[in-house]
């Protein structure tokens, strides 16, 4: 590994450091703030938690809430105010060191109400209380924020890379001090691509089962590419179609 | 004897000229074959489907655990078509990001174009003009038309059904003419611009759509006809990949597939957007969750789409379709040359590109595949901050490894068909 190799590793799981000076852009707050029964409810049922309330494009009503509590509040708005509808869960990196925020997006069926949960994290401490068994919705959404941005989400049973290979290590792609074309050279990319073993296919549920079945996985190696693809008796190999 | 009786619609006395919306009676005859003595126990195996594979309709790549037959556990595997979409959308302006937009959903890409554009018009707080909103309709509904067609057709094919495959897709070849005829392209359409359209649409095209309308009922009754009461049709699809409206909601299902459960939850109704409040149309809802609950909500919402067309062609007003607004729209090409003002707009537009406020949308459309999120948040440049689409493809397959846990090897090729995915969208 060369020394430029090296240094474009530095930061990969804490960011950069904060630049001074740099504060959040808000936007801007509407002279009368429309009410939204929900975010009242949760100003009552959580005073001490320090909620912020703030308006964005005409009616779309977020709630800042602590990380720390987001199991809780989520568990509270599911049940009690009936947001039985998880839309989506997501990451959002403004950069500069800044907080990495993560939304929760809900709806309830019964009321038609939507409402945006945002949970601002430092760079150094990416963790959250997972909200898989509340919503099994959140199952994929979780992995892929953690996947984009690296946050971990303590509670989730299967939590793993879903867009990018298993062994992928150049980091989380969404966070903004990611390089476009990523950190590794393109040679180096292709150089790991093409020297991805049988087991970086696959789960670790499945490597366990094949262990225990004493079943050679198929290969899914690229035709050509070092590891040549095994002959499996029975068994359709990738990329046969 | 089971009887099952099909009722696909909310209010069904409200159909066109008082008759039910689309109620067959499908009575199923005989007996379960009677349960082999003591079960069999078969070393489990463990198997690759995809991601080359024709059924997978794309490069989905299901691993299932199998004992026998029986599917004991699948876990998809996704990403092989990772574009990084989003990442993309960063480093483009606003307008840039419409033609990455059309790519994530190629069997629907008008519906994203448009999705796109509202959510950062809702962002930016700019009103669209009438004739652009009531044209934005006529390009969503006939791309849900567009996109169902090819589901029928292909989740037809995966269960042998041959002729329902080119019956669709003449249909369809007719939407890729009016897409052509609009926009010079047959599918990555990028038609949309932040405060209007890329051009109003061209003579003639109104009457062509028209045509459209009043031939495809015939063709999806033709269809029907053929699948329906169709017996092999039947035996694979009804009680096939069963969702209860419970969980369907949990899963974070969205568009027919929920609806197939039971669920009447279509954001056109329950969150209007372009006054979809104002068209007369019916949301059908299934109520037994499976495979042919859902077949039934897609032929019944293409007869709905059409009756919104009919009702967004006799509306269409005049007027300009975009935005009066210099630093959205360029300005005409002869005035950008013959003046000057017109020129510096020409340029800054060009250039620096359309400039949003501080701030951010969570945009929620009913696409045909479910409910369509765009998020932007923007500040205050001329780039997306965060670029972030809410596929309801990726949520929809999420709930695959519970809906055929237990089924068969052969239904899970049918349940991922039923849940029409596009893996584009998924893996974005």
């Amino acid at each position: 590994m060369s020394d430029a190799f090296k240094q474009g590793l530095a930061g990969l799981d804490t960011g950069p450091g904060r630049t001074p000076g740099e504060e959040q852009a808000r936007p801007e707050q509407p002279a009368v703030m429309p009410v939204h029964p929900t975010v009242e409810a949760l100003k009552e049922r959580f005073p001490d938690a320090g909620l912020r309330h703030e308006v964005v494009a005409g009616d779309e009503h977020v709630v800042y809430i602590p990380g720390a509590r987001n199991l809780e509040v989520l568990t509270w708005l599911r049940d009690e105010q009936g947001y039985d509808f998880l839309k989506d869960i997501t990451g959002v990196d403004y950069g500069h060191g800044l907080f990495l925020q993560v939304i929760y997006q809900l709806w309830s069926m019964q009321k038609k109400l939507e409402l945006r949960l945002k949970v601002e994290l430092p760079l150094d401490g990416l963790e959250l209380q997972s909200v898989y068994y509340l919503w099994r919705a959140a199952d994929w959404l979780e992995r892929e924020t953690y996947d984009m941005f690296g946050v971990v989400f303590r509670g989730h049973p299967d939590l793993r890379r879903i867009l990018m290979p298993y062994n992928y290590a150049e980091g989380h792609p969404l966070r903004k001090d990611f390089p476009l074309r990523g950190r590794f050279s393109r040679a180096e990319q292709v150089r790991r691509a093409l020297a991805m073993k049988t087991e970086d296919h696959y789960s670790p549920y499945e490597l366990e089962v094949a262990r225990r079945l004493g079943q050679e996985l198929p290969n899914v190696t690229v035709e050509g590419g070092p590891g040549a693809p095994t002959e499996m008796p029975g068994m359709t190999g990738m990329g046969g179609g | 004897m089971r009887k099952v009786v099909y009722q696909v619609s909310r209010n069904p006395e409200l159909g066109a000229g008082g008759a039910l919306v689309h109620a067959p009676i499908v009575p199923v005859e005989g007996e379960a074959l009677p349960a082999l003595d003591g079960e069999i126990h078969g070393e489990h195996m463990l198997i690759n489907i995809g991601p080359q594979h024709p059924a997978t309709h794309g490069v989905l790549r299901l691993v299932l655990e199998l004992d026998g037959e029986t599917v004991v556990k699948c876990t998809p595997h996704i990403g092989y078509l990772h574009s990084s979409f989003e990442k993309l959308g960063e480093y483009r302006t606003w307008n840039q990001v419409v033609p990455l937009t059309d790519r994530m959903d190629y069997l629907a890409p008008l519906i994203y174009n448009c999705a796109y554009a509202m959510a950062v018009e809702k962002m930016m707080g700019v009103e669209v003009t009438e004739r652009c909103q009531v044209v934005r309709v006529i390009l969503m509904e006939m791309d849900r038309i567009f996109s169902h067609l090819l589901w029928i057709g292909t989740t037809a094919l995966d269960l042998g059904a041959m002729t329902v495959f080119l019956y669709t897709f003449q249909e369809r070849e007719r939407v890729y003419n009016l897409h052509e005829a609009y926009t010079g392209a047959r599918v990555t359409t990028s038609s949309t611009r932040i405060g209007g359209m890329m051009a109003d649409l061209p003579a003639g095209w109104i009457e062509a759509l028209q045509d459209f309308v009043h031939t495809l009922p015939r063709t999806l009754d033709e269809v029907d006809s053929l699948l329906a009461n169709n017996g092999i049709w039947i035996g694979r699809t009804q009680d096939v990949g069963v969702i209860t409206a419970e969980d369907a909601v949990n899963f974070g299902l969205s568009g027919p597939n929920l609806r197939a459960s039971g669920v009447p939850y279509d954001v056109r109704k329950d969150k209007p957007y372009y006054d979809y409040e104002t068209y007369d149309f019916e949301v059908p809802v299934g109520e037994h969750g499976d495979v042919y609950d859902r077949y039934l909500c897609r032929m019944e919402e293409m007869r709905q789409s059409l009756r919104i067309l009919q009702q967004a062609i006799e509306r269409l007003p005049g007027g300009p379709i975009n935005v009066d607004n210099p630093r959205l729209i360029l300005p005409p090409k002869t005035a950008a040359m013959n003046d000057m003002e017109s020129m510096i707009h020409h340029f800054k537009v060009v250039m620096e590109g359309v400039r949003a406020p501080v701030g951010e949308s969570w945009f929620g459309v009913e696409s045909s595949k479910g409910e369509l999120g765009m998020y932007v948040v923007s500040d205050g440049g001329s780039k997306p901050v965060r670029w972030r689409v809410r596929g309801p493809s990726f949520i929809n397959i999420a709930s695959l490894p519970y809906m055929i846990e237990g089924a068969l090897l052969s239904d899970v090729i049918t349940v991922n068909a039923s849940l029409d995915i596009v893996l584009g969208e998924i893996d974005r």
